[in-house]
């Protein structure tokens, strides 16, 4: 992969930017890399502080004949912030200001480098929050967010990123500014927001984003269910759904995980148990009641061993905790994860758990499940040491057999951690080639030369311009 | 490898594709209930019917695939049979591909947001007639980009909706509509997510849903009189503004009923022109020449002023 400084361009951006323009190898390894297993390798990083940085660093990339990529915290699990195609990085972390909350309107204008957690705790005392709540929350960026279209366990119930999204400032990717969506009930014009909501930096750079603000629920409970058998646990999630619930959350745990979380966190888990379901409730008091027998009636009929309703607040956040720090509880295990997401319907979920568990012995792997069961969102975690030879080849093979079963199954490629760069090849299994053509005609109407974050979403086949590299480089896979 | 998508067409979604062709203007036939919003089709454009039928129900994944051409009426009959519901509050004549082809939310949007919202795939047939998919029928989906948001709204100038998955809720336990004479903002910041508040100006409606308990204990801080329903909307003009901006609205001759919390005003008075700002505008265009070069879906509507 072919590395260019190009000192002219990093003096250009540097007149601008002063030391929040950087270079240099030692200093920028961290933006090679995000929580993928991805690798790629960064030249030149900018820190803006506002819009009109980010509009001249665009428009120097551009004078350059160089592509840029957005990044915010580089939380993302599929490659998206990868740099490939040598592009400038233009990191978010100091755009980090909470611009204004607005209670008439219920919603909060808020910099892209915003952290989500930090947003709802800013809400929280006026009663409020942003409903989102991805299990990276407390690192993860707004921006980040939108380009991902990011969930969560709470998007059950409250609906994923693009519903809590009203307007976006983006600089597009030819360096003009532009509003998508605005405060108005029903914009005019099409949905130009909608679509970038989830277009992973391919559509331009958000410079400012007004999010939803969603009112704190009067009532909370929080219950934990346990199971000796996963296929009771996974038969209650469906029950609960078809039974005319839609819980706040509901997340199941296996054996695997229960054992690791426990360990880490003491949050009580059941160690004996098959498989535990998180289900949350809230509302007004007697719906929130009323979930609760409607989940017990439900649990069991389908063997549930105990059910433990949190008492208080401490100890809902600790059952939370559990959940929460699942993934880096691996760890205990083995030292490297690779943490995969796909969606399949809610019926089919033992049938395809077992296949994750067979395709994870299969390749000689240990195969972690902690996920949201509600919507049907899969996060098997494979764990693995990169030190073994050859292990990364079986990881990535079990990867897109499991992929392969999900889709098999009725499901979708992802749910919540987008396509970027390790499923960009996938696509085709979901997608007819016209699809993709599709998808890229409309990409290229705010990218024709695709400036924006290159090389990813859409495999090479099916897009006409990748002015860049038209391949994923050597050794991007680490 | 997975099903390919070849494989899960129905012969009347392959029928609809070879209706719309390759050539010739064509324009789709919903239940005509919002006929003139975006203007009225050119008068050769050939009328066209999107397919009819609920395909395909699943209670326990809270999902249903229909025609594009299925009647909100056909729709609400068909999930009722198991307590659920897609709340797109519109007309029971509209076609579901007509209500979000136009995509204006029902009265219920407060609480169960924009209808776009609800959309989880959508299969539409293009300017050359052949049929893209969008999304996919999981409840949870960021496969790809979101085409689906964009046909929302479109009225059809990027491709006739065939074939729809959306998502469904359950119906609520208990429904009320009450009415009074408060301040419509002190009502809504008493309230913890109501379905819906209308106000005239002098009369204020809400919509409480869910359990029995929570809705009286919701409604008795209200003290309001029970009544059958929302009011009868004006008809003609559908005003859009920011959710405070309606504090400023006030009481003259017109009849009007805003929603409260969402910004519409239902108006029987002209609403104010104003042009999509640039550079969205020009986006907007140019979408609309590569998705349909030709412009020949639907022509004669607009959703942006060329």
């Amino acid at each position: 992969m072919q590395i260019s400084t190009d000192a002219k361009l990093f003096e250009d951006l540097e007149a601008v930017l002063g030391d929040r323009a950087r270079s240099g190898d030692f200093e920028l390894g961290l933006y090679g890399k995000d929580g993928s297993v991805l690798q790629g390798k960064p030249a030149i990083v900018c820190l803006p502080l506002d819009t009109e940085e980010v509009r001249q660093i665009v428009s120097i990339c551009r004078a350059h004949d160089r592509p840029f990529l957005a990044r915010g915290s580089g939380t993302g699990l599929a490659g998206g912030a990868v740099p490939v195609g040598d592009p400038v990085i233009i990191a978010t972390a100091k755009m980090n200001k909470i611009l204004e909350v607005d209670l008439d309107d219920r919603i909060a204008w808020v910099e892209p480098g915003v952290l989500n957690l930090d947003l709802s705790k800013e809400l929280s005392p006026l009663g409020f929050h942003f409903a989102p709540d991805p299990s990276s929350q407390q690192v993860c960026s707004i921006g980040g967010n939108v380009a991902n279209n990011s969930g969560g366990p709470h998007c059950l119930a409250y609906g994923v990123t693009s519903a809590h999204v009203v307007a976006i400032e983006v600089v597009l990717p030819d360096g003009n500014l532009a509003l998508l969506g605005d405060l108005t009930a029903e914009p005019r014009g099409y949905d130009l927001r909608g679509l970038f909501v989830g277009s992973e930096g391919t559509m331009g750079v958000a410079t400012k984003v007004a999010v939803r603000l969603t009112p704190n629920p009067p009532a909370v409970r929080t219950l934990l269910l346990d199971f000796a058998d996963v296929r009771d646990g996974a038969a209650t999630v469906s029950a609960i759904i078809a039974a005319g619930l839609i819980p706040a959350a509901l997340e199941m745990m296996d054996k695997r995980a229960i054992e690791i979380v426990e360990a880490f966190v003491n949050a009580g888990y059941p160690t004996e148990a098959d498989a535990v379901l998180l289900v949350e409730l809230d509302g007004l008091p007697g719906g929130v009641e009323h979930g609760v027998d409607v989940v017990r009636t439900v649990a069991a009929r389908h063997e549930v061993g105990n059910i433990r309703v949190a008492a208080d607040n401490a100890e809902r956040e600790l059952l939370w905790k559990g959940r929460k720090n699942a993934f880096g509880a691996v760890a205990r295990i083995k030292p490297d994860y690779y943490l995969h997401d796909t969606v399949v319907p809610r019926g089919k979920l033992v049938e395809v758990l077992e296949k994750v568990y067979n395709i994870a012995d299969a390749y000689d792997l240990i195969a972690v499940n902690v996920f949201h069961a509600g919507d049907g969102n899969l996060h098997p975690i494979l764990a693995y040491d990169s030190n073994e030879p050859g292990v990364l080849e079986r990881v990535h093979a079990a990867g897109r057999a499991i992929v392969t079963a999900s889709i098999e199954a009725g499901g979708v490629l992802s749910g919540e951690h987008g396509i970027g760069l390790e499923k960009r090849d996938y696509m085709g299994m979901l997608f007819s080639a016209h699809d993709m053509a599709t998808q890229d005609l409309i990409r290229e109407a705010f990218d024709p030369q695709g400036f924006a974050n290159p090389l990813k979403v859409l495999p090479s086949g099916s897009r006409c311009s990748d002015s860049f590299h038209q391949h994923v480089p050597e050794g991007a896979w680490v | 490898m997975g099903v390919s998508p070849e494989e899960q067409v129905s012969p009347e979604l392959s029928e609809f594709a070879s209706q719309v062709g390759r050539s010739g203007p064509v324009t789709v036939v919903g239940g005509r209930t919002q006929w003139e919003v975006g203007g009225l089709p050119d008068s050769e454009a050939r009328e066209i019917f999107a397919p009819s039928g609920v395909w395909s129900h699943e209670p326990e994944e809270m999902t249903v695939r229909c025609g594009a051409g299925t009647s909100l009426l056909e729709l609400s009959e068909q999930l009722a049979k198991h307590r659920q519901m897609v709340p797109l509050d519109m007309d029971p004549k509209a076609t579901v591909g007509g209500v979000l082809a136009v995509g204006r939310s029902g009265i219920r949007r407060l609480r169960y947001g924009h209808v776009r919202d609800l959309v989880l795939q959508i299969r539409h047939v293009d300017h050359e007639g052949k049929l893209v998919t969008s999304g996919g029928p999981t409840v949870k989906n960021v496969s790809g980009y979101d085409l689906c948001r964009l046909l929302v709204g479109s009225l059809g100038k990027f491709g006739c909706i065939g074939e729809v998955i959306l998502r469904c809720l359950p119906v609520p336990e208990t429904t009320r509509w009450l009415s009074g004479t408060d301040d419509p903002f002190e009502v809504y910041s008493k309230l913890y997510r109501p379905s819906s508040i209308l106000w005239n100006g002098e009369q204020v409606w809400v919509c409480l849903e869910g359990v029995a308990s929570d809705v009286d204990a919701e409604a008795s801080l209200l003290g309001f009189e029970e009544v059958d329903g929302p009011p009868v909307l004006p008809v003609g003009r559908r005003i859009s503004i920011q959710p405070k901006s309606l504090k400023e609205l006030v009481v003259n001759d017109t009849n009007w009923v805003a929603e409260i919390g969402v910004g519409i005003v239902h108006s029987d008075t002209a609403e104010t022109d104003w042009q999509v700002p640039e550079p969205s505008r020009s986006l907007m265009l140019d979408l609309e020449h590569r998705l349909d070069p030709t412009g020949r879906l639907n022509p004669g509507r607009q959703v942006v002023e060329g």
